[in-house]
């Protein structure tokens, strides 16, 4: 029998997302893809899986219908629950014909990757199941997920018996400092800018989205106007626009903009900006070009490791002792 | 202006801005595309996707798998080549004929813009439609095609704040230029005309008929004929007459 999966709630912002479009940039095609790319080369590896359902803050809750299957799960600290059990936030699980798996925002980040062992048996789009929603392509029916929608799933596995824990180091993320390269168009603003731009505190705005993150703080001025002839766009370009409001160009970014691009933050740096919520403060700094491709190749190593599955450490709850017969052990102590 | 030698500037650490002029400027462009094409007929490993625009290629690749320094010697090399093979001034091989129809029922905007540009609409389409544009780049948008200067009498600066989405197939001016916009977007610019052709069609192939390099003339159809061949491109067909130029 088939397996699909059933979207039983989702908030806005779920798409489907692969590794994300090429070839079509300079057609004016969005790449698209996903946000935060470590957490989901970690959810889609577990579950050795070409792509994943992409969670953002409205959360999810699925069923599947057919037969078993397994999910990986990596990303933000969301509230994972199956049936009502809590699970960590990156975890590996098998989900039965009959209960829900349940994704909320949590403690603290702003997506995360739930990858089916399997793939979603779904057209691609120019070659890419990534969605954009703003120009209808890819995913499923080039739209976010919504109540009643069926994912249909090809080459269906279950996961672990049990579920486990999904080991990530790189999921623990904190700093507030995000490294920048200078550039390319740094010598469009006075010194004073630049200076302006390295000492101020901001703030990611809410009017923030796969798109773009925009930041609050001073106003950033070029010498001559915020024109430059038109090139391209790159993910973590951080463009200038008149306002003077810093725009972080992310995953959906148009693949060319007209706007001086002060800075772009580098590649390492990328999920941690991605996973950060609206009113979140941030600082850049800047560095060379060869402690970016350091910072990179770290990263790269890291995530060419096979991803860490350990057993869930026992939950110290009531239901728990009762089952391993503790409690009543201790009510009958006089035996 | 053409800058004397290209500059190479870092776009982060995985892309890098080979950029010939400043300006928006046809013999510019000819050099971008020339490299273009001659690094995607080199194909160096390491080498992801590139994104030629008016002035500059963006060639987005892989520090780990090629070091900068290869890649700008790479670069270099290809430069010169079609600089001696005269490719950096190869005029545009291919016309596309596009039907566009600036009747004011269709044109949203036409009568605004000629009223901010002291011009009869007549006037207007007629001048926009006697040019020949160059296809310089794509960007913004799927299929969104973005075309050359204008004469000093149809440039006119954008909105100040956006108007809402265009009509599919709109053709606009907005800050001195002109552009085809394949698909509804919310934009500054002011829609002059419309094609009926799709620019952009994911689901054909190939999805896409313009080339950057490309030159294109507008032939100024009535509503009708809009109408007409509008109906003919939603089932598939292509309403552009396409000519080899010498």
């Amino acid at each position: 029998m088939s397996v699909q999966l059933r979207i039983l709630a989702a908030g806005p912002g779920v798409t489907l997302q692969d590794a994300g479009r090429r070839g079509y940039l300079r057609y004016g095609v969005t790449p698209a893809g996903p946000m935060d790319a470590e957490a989901f080369a970690l959810a889609t590896k577990a579950a050795q899986a070409p792509a994943a359902i992409e969670v953002s803050l409205g959360g999810l809750e699925l069923s599947v219908e057919g037969d078993a299957l397994g999910l990986a799960v990596a990303g933000g600290q969301f509230e994972m629950s199956l049936n009502g059990r809590p699970l960590p936030p990156a975890c590996a699980l098998t989900l039965q014909p009959g209960e829900a798996l349940r994704v909320r925002a949590g403690a603290s980040g702003a997506f995360v990757y739930v990858a089916p062992y399997g793939l979603f048996d779904l057209p691609l789009a120019l070659g890419a199941l990534a969605t954009h929603t703003r120009s209808g392509l890819g995913g499923f029916r080039g739209r976010g997920l919504q109540a009643g929608d069926l994912l249909p799933i090809g080459e269906a596995r279950p996961g672990p018996v049990e579920p486990m824990r999904l080991v990530a180091s790189q999921l623990a993320r904190g700093a507030a400092r995000l490294r920048v390269l200078l550039g390319p168009q740094q010598d469009h603003f006075p010194p004073k800018a630049i200076d302006a731009f390295f000492t101020a505190r901001w703030r990611l705005s809410a009017k923030s989205d796969r798109m773009a993150y925009r930041l609050e703080g001073p106003a950033i001025r070029a010498r001559r106007g915020h024109d430059i002839v038109s090139d391209g766009l790159a993910f973590g370009a951080i463009q200038i626009p008149g306002d003077g409001a810093p725009l972080v160009l992310m995953a959906d970014r148009q693949p060319t903009g007209g706007y001086p691009k002060i800075a772009h933050v580098i590649g390492a740096d990328l999920p941690a900006l991605a996973q950060m919520r609206p009113g979140t403060e941030l600082g850049f700094e800047t560095v060379s070009w060869e402690e970016a491709v350091a910072a990179r190749a770290a990263q790269a190593r890291a995530l060419a490791q096979e991803p860490l599955l350990e057993p869930l450490a026992p939950a110290l709850t009531s239901e728990y002792l009762l089952g391993r017969n503790l409690v009543s052990g201790v009510s009958d102590g006089g035996e | 202006m053409l800058y004397d030698a290209p500059r190479f500037l870092d776009v982060g650490e995985a892309a890098l801005s080979v950029e010939f002029g400043d300006a928006v400027d046809a013999s510019i462009n000819a050099r971008v595309l020339a490299l273009d094409a001659a690094l995607r007929g080199a194909a160096l490993p390491g080498v992801v996707e590139t994104v030629p625009t008016y002035r500059a290629l963006m060639i987005n690749y892989d520090p780990l798998a090629l070091p900068r320094a290869a890649l700008i010697a790479g670069v270099t090399e290809a430069i010169a080549r079609t600089a001696r093979a005269g490719e950096t001034n190869a005029p545009s091989k291919t016309l596309w004929r596009l039907p566009c129809c600036y009747d004011p029922a269709i044109a949203e905007d036409i009568l605004e813009v000629a009223a901010v540009l002291n011009l009869s609409a007549g006037a207007l389409a007629k001048t926009h439609a006697g040019l020949e544009h160059r296809a310089y780049m794509y960007g913004f948008a799927p299929g969104w095609c973005y075309l050359g200067a204008m004469p000093p009498a149809l440039a006119v600066p954008r909105r100040k704040s956006p108007r809402g989405p265009t009509p599919r197939g709109a053709v606009l001016i907005g800050g001195g230029l002109s552009l085809i916009g394949a698909n509804p977007m919310p934009t500054g610019w002011y829609v002059i005309g419309r094609t009926p052709e799709r620019l952009f069609a994911p689901t054909r192939e190939p999805p896409l008929l313009i080339a950057p390099g490309d030159a294109i003339r507008f032939e100024p159809v009535d509503p009708a004929t809009f109408t007409a061949l509008d109906e003919r491109a939603a089932r598939g067909d292509v309403v552009t007459r396409r000519e080899l130029l010498a």
